[in-house]
């Protein structure tokens, strides 16, 4: 077992660096950069800025220097923990990210612990119910969840909450009063007020997802000889359909836990528009836009390590739930 | 005794009755037999089909382009169609200013009267791209001597904040929206098996090079991927070139997850006698690969293809919301969506969410047709 994490782990780092290196090739194939966009800025207001001095900044922040020593001194600067400072402002890139993923994590994980507390339970019931009315209508549910565009969700929810609940705040995570306090019960609940719509906008096409695939991998397993057995000496039926067939049946939700992560952290880039919040999938998007290659390269990196490290831990569980897994 | 080997014959025979009669009717029929069963695809395919008629026919339903601007009648509500002795008839409408908010409002005037015709002649376009044409299916006629510049239009669904007709954008969008997603899911079907086989049938080093290849693609999170390549593009290309480089990426970023699971059939097909028999003869390696592995993985390739066009026209439209994927003056759903993504927007304008609502029923279509194939080709359903 130590061996086969210790192989994943050497595994997943040669990747991390291939990664980075195609990653980085490819936020700096658009001509230009920042630099350009900042000068021109400069010339608009009206300053004379002499060939000379652009030649300077130019060289300053390297912008000219060839590929290959653009991307040396980004990757041997980030693994020192130095993610480089932001072209647009002048803080630094690992700041400006740890603030925002930070927020994106715990929306996402929340909304992850959300997807699976619906998602099992619904997925049974419509499994051991099946073609009943309610199966039909759980069916019809899942569908319309996947099919309709989370920010069109956001924007409905946000357009009835406000109409419905006067106190409803739109944008941003707190009131204006409560953001430099400390933690408190109104404090939390202001929080939840502002990220109750992006959480469940974030749950709807995961749980829609997970509950079909947990439907149809329950009826597989229902057929199965065992479960006729487990019937057949007396068990309830309750013990059947959770200990003995929705254990067998987890595996495909355990495994979509890698994926599902990082494709919650993405999924908010839309959701976080239009609800105006502070996370990493608008700051992704306009550091692209602007050319601000560090910082949009950085997150990009981060991004796929956060999906590869998904990966990692969504195999050790699957290890660690499913016995026949391991011997392999 | 003989009584119960009597009975074993009888059930034998029966047996191969049945067999026979499943035998006698080809695969694909079975297949639409249990497609049929499925009536919420079945539905789904209809409405698909409608779809693509519409969208084909585009130009002729269209009474305007997609691109005319109508200063005098920005953010126009549908126009309400009355009925009257001479036939359909839309009221005229005049343009106000409201002196508090500093909104224009519109008022209907009964006493102007524009007729509904039908088979008009309208801008010129070309039907399929090869036919030239001038006929609209329906406009309104103005009188010749009314000189107002421009002209009064009927605004089935509205207009949006330049005055256009989203009607006429939702058809032009459309042709984009739903042929992009497809074409895009077709290449990375051809890419995904060709690739898929190829690394399965030669196994070693080819084997090897690809599953890195595709390991490499799938560590990146699709939608950042393709934002950055998308943002990677020039942005001052021909509306066309854009379409097919948009479509491009969303093919070379698809192919991974089918070429894996068409490799995994391979594998289990490369060591079967036909395909030994196949090398005995001296079959080409290309032979081989297209006339007896993905053949074979064919009903998985389908099924797996019609699960990904969703997917697809959901990427292209989230590219076109947030301003990399198709852009103005071209028009496409996720364009048009960019309009809706205010509050103030859709509260004062809920027309603008027609486009929403179209593609919405587009992708839920094509969930409920992918979901139908899937259960008609598996044999154990």
């Amino acid at each position: 077992m130590v061996a086969y994490i210790l192989r994943r782990v050497i595994n997943m780092v040669v990747l991390l660096v291939v990664v980075s290196f195609v990653g980085f090739w490819i936020i700096q194939l658009p001509p230009g950069s920042i630099l350009d966009v900042k000068i021109t800025q400069l010339r608009a207001q009206g300053g004379n800025l002499p060939e000379a001095e652009i030649a300077a900044l130019r060289r300053r922040y390297g912008v000219d220097d060839p590929f290959l020593v653009q991307y040396w001194k980004w990757i041997s600067r980030s693994v020192q923990g130095d993610f480089g400072t932001s072209f647009d402002t002048d803080q630094s890139v690992g700041d400006r990210i740890a603030n925002r993923l930070g927020i994106s994590l715990g929306l996402s994980l929340t909304a992850l612990l959300f997807t699976w507390l619906v998602s099992i339970p619904i997925g049974v019931y419509s499994a051991t119910h099946r073609y009943t009315l309610p199966d039909y209508l759980i069916t019809f549910i899942q569908f319309l969840g996947l099919s309709i565009p989370g920010f069109l969700l956001a924007l409905i929810l946000l357009i009835v909450a406000t109409r419905l609940i006067p106190s409803q705040p739109i944008g941003g995570l707190f009131s204006q009063q409560y953001i430099n306090e400390p933690w408190s019960w109104a404090r939390f609940v202001d929080f939840f007020q502002h990220i109750w719509i992006a959480l469940v906008v974030l749950s709807v096409s995961a749980t829609a997802g997970l509950t079909r695939v947990m439907r149809a991998n329950l009826l597989d397993v229902l057929n199965m000889q065992y479960i006729q057995t487990a019937r057949a000496k007396g068990l309830t039926e309750a013990t059947v359909i959770w200990k003995h067939a929705v254990r067998n049946a987890i595996h495909p939700l355990v495994m979509s836990l890698g994926t599902l992560l990082p494709a919650l952290v993405v999924g908010e880039t839309l959701i976080a528009i239009i609800l105006s919040m502070p996370t990493i999938g608008p700051m992704y998007l306009d550091a692209l836009r602007s050319q601000d290659m560090y910082l949009a390269g950085t997150i990009l990196v981060m991004l796929s390590a956060l999906l590869l490290i998904g990966n990692l831990v969504a195999d050790l569980l699957l290890a660690w739930v499913d016995p026949r897994v391991r011997l392999e | 005794m003989a009584t119960v080997a009597e009975d074993i014959k009888q059930v034998e025979q029966g047996k191969g009755k049945k067999v026979e009669d499943v035998g006698q009717i080809p695969q694909w029929k079975l297949m639409v037999r249990r497609f049929q069963k499925s009536k919420l695809s079945v539905a789904a395919l209809y409405v698909l089909i409608v779809f693509y008629i519409v969208i084909i026919l585009g130009d002729f339903l269209a009474p305007y382009t997609h691109d005319e601007l109508d200063s005098s009648s920005t953010f126009a509500k549908p126009s309400e169609i009355h009925w009257t002795n001479s036939g359909p008839v839309v009221y005229g409408l005049v343009q106000k200013l409201d002196p508090d908010k500093f909104l224009y409002y519109y008022e209907i005037d009964p006493s102007v009267q524009y007729p509904i015709k039908f088979f008009v002649q309208g801008y010129e376009y070309k039907l399929l791209g090869l036919i030239p044409s001038k006929l609209h299916l329906f406009n309104i006629e103005v009188p010749a001597n009314l000189n107002v510049t421009p002209a009064p239009k009927m605004f089935l669904w509205g207009a949006d904040k330049e005055g256009r007709d989203v009607f006429s954008r939702v058809l032009k969008g459309g042709q984009i929206s739903l042929s992009l997603g497809f074409i895009g899911v077709i290449i990375s079907v051809v890419i995904g098996s060709l690739f898929g086989s190829a690394s399965g049938y030669f196994g070693g080093v080819i084997d090897n090079l690809m599953q890195r290849v595709i390991e490499l693609i799938k560590s990146f999170p699709d939608l950042p991927l393709f934002l950055a390549l998308a943002a990677a593009l020039p942005p001052n290309v021909p509306v066309l070139a854009r379409f097919f480089l948009i479509t491009l990426i969303i093919a070379l970023i698809g192919w991974t997850g089918l070429a894996r699971e068409v490799r995994g059939k391979v594998l289990a097909y490369r060591q079967s006698d036909y395909t030994n028999a196949a090398i005995a003869a001296g079959g080409s390696n290309w032979h081989i690969i297209t006339t007896h592995m993905v053949p074979n993985a064919m009903s998985h390739i389908i099924v797996v293809g019609m699960l990904a066009i969703p997917g697809a026209i959901g990427t292209e439209t989230a590219l076109s919301f947030l301003g990399l994927g198709i852009l103005p003056p071209a028009v496409s759903w996720g364009v048009m969506l960019r309009d809706a993504q205010t509050i103030q927007a859709v509260v004062s304008y809920p027309w603008l969410l027609i486009p929403v609502g179209i593609l919405i029923v587009a992708v839920m279509s094509f969930n409920l047709l992918g979901d139908g194939v899937r259960d008609a080709v598996d044999p154990y359903g």
